[in-house]
């Protein structure tokens, strides 16, 4: 305590940077914990994860009129309608299901690609803008500094939604199925459970998933024609410093990369185009050997 | 008698390309330069997803540096294509280098992953590093180089379109060359049974890296091309739909096939501009569509590249019989 007392002054003005790094970061692991999922156990890269962060994203844009019941709604919808697409997508790799990841990748990208077109078309090639709930759009005092609310609230939410996500996949019987699939799908298909609807389950809880983080991260990353690049891109660094799979390595890895894109800007301006760059390349080269022994295996 | 058939329709196929400016106007000469040139990024694709076993999305990221590169160091250099060639290719190597320890231990889906986060990071610096690459804006008024040493300057589009034709043939020559060396096949031979090369001794990462550099070579120099077509660039040519195009153009042309992958990248190319040429507002979502359709169409390429795609420790015996018996590689 006493330390954080006289250091207070120096680290003073990287506080909210780095509680900003906290927000973006948690927005970040319940937005790839979709994508690990859906690579651990259906083995898919799915390229247009991206996509069902934005129709989250735009959902809100759309249903946010600054009170509470819009904000529920919207969330209820996003969900929805992301998992909806995340089984619409589970649909279209059935034909495809016996073939190799490179194709499927491509056909994921073509969902992605036109399900942007989609949404591009749906709600306007701008950016649009993103109401909070009006007792949340104000800021609140952290340690003698100004803060947004939502923000604040924000890590909190994703944090018991985290939380809830370690509860599911540890304690409860399709968590334990979805983990006993990674370890061996064979066994779980003569266990008498379809991999199709296994398939399906997944990508339709990496839906949910990344509608969650679009609608509550719409005023953090906000929805627009860049947003699926830059979320699928962001969920791509995290999983794969995560260790592909490992739930704590991913939290790990996205709350590195929250504080590299705020924390780390603030602190090294001029290099903040190479630091994600730079953090990837690092971790990768350190743990390569490591990671190649279980990747063998996956 | 097939491959006389086969070299008939390349040389047949390559005199229409030299002839090609004369029978279409300059907006589409622009055009096929340009198309040359991702193409030639294709055969680098071709090289590391089908030869060497190495899925990749990230070849616009040496592609990128090399027409940075070219851009920005060449041209203070000297305006010498040739030295372009040289400067961009050196460039993508470097890259390709520098890269080779993120994706070298790595196999099938995951490398496809490294690699996309490596161009997708490539193309966010390029956006961001303003006071080099002139940011989203892009690099505009490059000067015109001259092929070579005593020759005239490239003042036309025609020009433009034959400079790149010549390099692009060259180069796929280079590569169609290497890739019957004993280089080429041990290549081949670990990525049909790594285990087994890796028994006899054989360093497979070692060529798994030197090919990772020849492709960023490859791609590098293709991106001196675009340079030379385009006479402008901004990080949108090297976006993610770019690598994602060039990777179902190869994919169509049979994923090891240098030839194929030449064909099937300048028809996915070609598909993508004439699409946004006539339906402006949704040629994404009909482009997203024809994705799927071809994914649906494709057993051939499905199945040539099955087993290259499943990791080292569970080879599948039927998939490497089958790589046995599938010609490759006769463009």
């Amino acid at each position: 305590m006493i330390a954080v007392a006289v250091g207070t002054n120096r680290i003073d003005p990287y506080l909210i940077p780095a509680l900003d790094g906290v927000a973006y970061g948690l927005l970040v692991f319940v937005a790839a914990s979709g994508l690990v999922v859906c690579f651990g156990v259906a083995n898919i890269l799915n390229l247009a994860h991206g996509t069902l962060y934005a129709i989250g994203g735009y959902t809100a844009a759309a249903l946010l009129d600054g009170g509470w019941a819009s904000l529920a709604l919207a969330l209820a919808v996003g969900v929805l309608a992301a998992a909806a697409a995340g089984v619409l997508l589970a649909g279209l790799l059935t034909p495809v299901a016996a073939g190799n990841h490179l194709t499927q990748a491509l056909l994921t990208f073509g969902v992605a690609l036109a399900g942007g077109s989609l949404l591009v078309a749906g709600f306007g090639p701008d950016d649009p803008q993103v109401r909070v709930p009006a007792a949340l759009d104000g800021s609140v005092v952290v340690a003698g500094h100004r803060y947004a609310a939502y923000r604040l609230v924000f890590i909190a939410v994703a944090a018991v939604i985290s939380a809830a996500l370690y509860l599911v996949v540890r304690r409860t019987r399709a968590g334990m199925l979805v983990r006993a699939a990674v370890d061996d799908p064979e066994m779980v298909a003569c266990l008498g459970v379809s991999p199709a609807r296994i398939r399906a389950g997944v990508l339709a809880a990496a839906g949910a998933l990344a509608g969650a983080a679009g609608v509550l991260g719409a005023p953090i990353i906000g929805p627009g024609t860049d947003t699926a690049d830059t979320v699928l891109l962001l969920s791509l660094v995290v999983v794969v410093l995560g260790g592909l799979g490992s739930m704590a390595g991913t939290l790990l890895a996205a709350l590195a990369i929250g504080e590299i894109q705020t924390l780390g800007v603030a602190l090294l301006p001029s290099a903040a185009p190479f630091l994600l760059f730079a953090a990837m390349a690092a971790v990768l080269a350190v743990r390569a050997r490591g990671l190649a022994a279980r990747w063998g295996a996956t | 008698m097939i491959r006389r058939a086969r070299g008939a329709v390349a040389a047949l196929v390559l005199a229409g390309l030299v002839v090609a400016p004369w029978m279409v106007d300059d907006y589409t000469t622009a055009i096929l330069a340009r198309t040359l040139a991702l193409a030639l990024v294709g055969v680098s694709v071709a090289l590391l997803t089908g030869v060497a076993g190495m899925p990749t999305l990230g070849q616009t990221a040496p592609y990128a540096a090399g027409a940075y590169a070219c851009a920005v160091l060449g041209s203070r250099i000297s305006d010498v294509g040739v030295v372009h060639v040289v400067v961009a290719a050196g460039a993508g190597a470097l890259l390709a280098a520098l890269t080779v320890p993120l994706v070298v231990h790595a196999r099938g889906v995951i490398v496809l992953m490294i690699t996309l986060a490596i161009g997708e990071l490539v193309v966010t610096i390029l956006g961001r590093w303003r006071s080099v690459t002139g940011g989203t804006d892009g690099l505009a008024g490059i000067p015109a180089v001259r092929p070579f040493w005593g020759l005239p300057v490239l003042a036309t589009d025609q020009a433009r379109y034959l400079y790149t034709l010549v390099v692009a043939a060259a180069l796929v020559g280079a590569v169609l060359l290497l890739l019957r060396t004993r280089a080429g096949l041990l290549l081949r031979a670990g990525r049909d049974d790594e285990t087994r090369l890796r028994a006899s001794g054989h360093r497979v990462p070692l060529q798994v890296s030197g090919a990772h550099v020849a492709a960023g070579a490859i791609a590098g120099a293709a991106g001196s091309l675009l340079v030379v077509a385009q006479q402008y660039i901004s990080p949108a040519d090297f976006g993610f739909d770019t690598s994602a195009l060039l990777l179902l153009g190869v994919v169509i042309g049979g994923t090891a096939s240098v030839g194929g992958a030449l064909v099937g990248a300048a028809l996915v190319i070609a598909v993508r501009d004439w699409l946004f040429g006539v339906l402006p507002g949704h040629a994404p979502l009909v482009l997203g569509a024809l994705f799927v359709a071809t994914v649906y169409l494709l057993p051939s390429g499905v199945n040539r590249a099955r087993g290259r795609l499943r990791p080292p420790s569970a080879p599948d015996a039927t998939a490497v019989r089958e790589h046995a018996t599938v010609p490759e590689l006769r463009a």
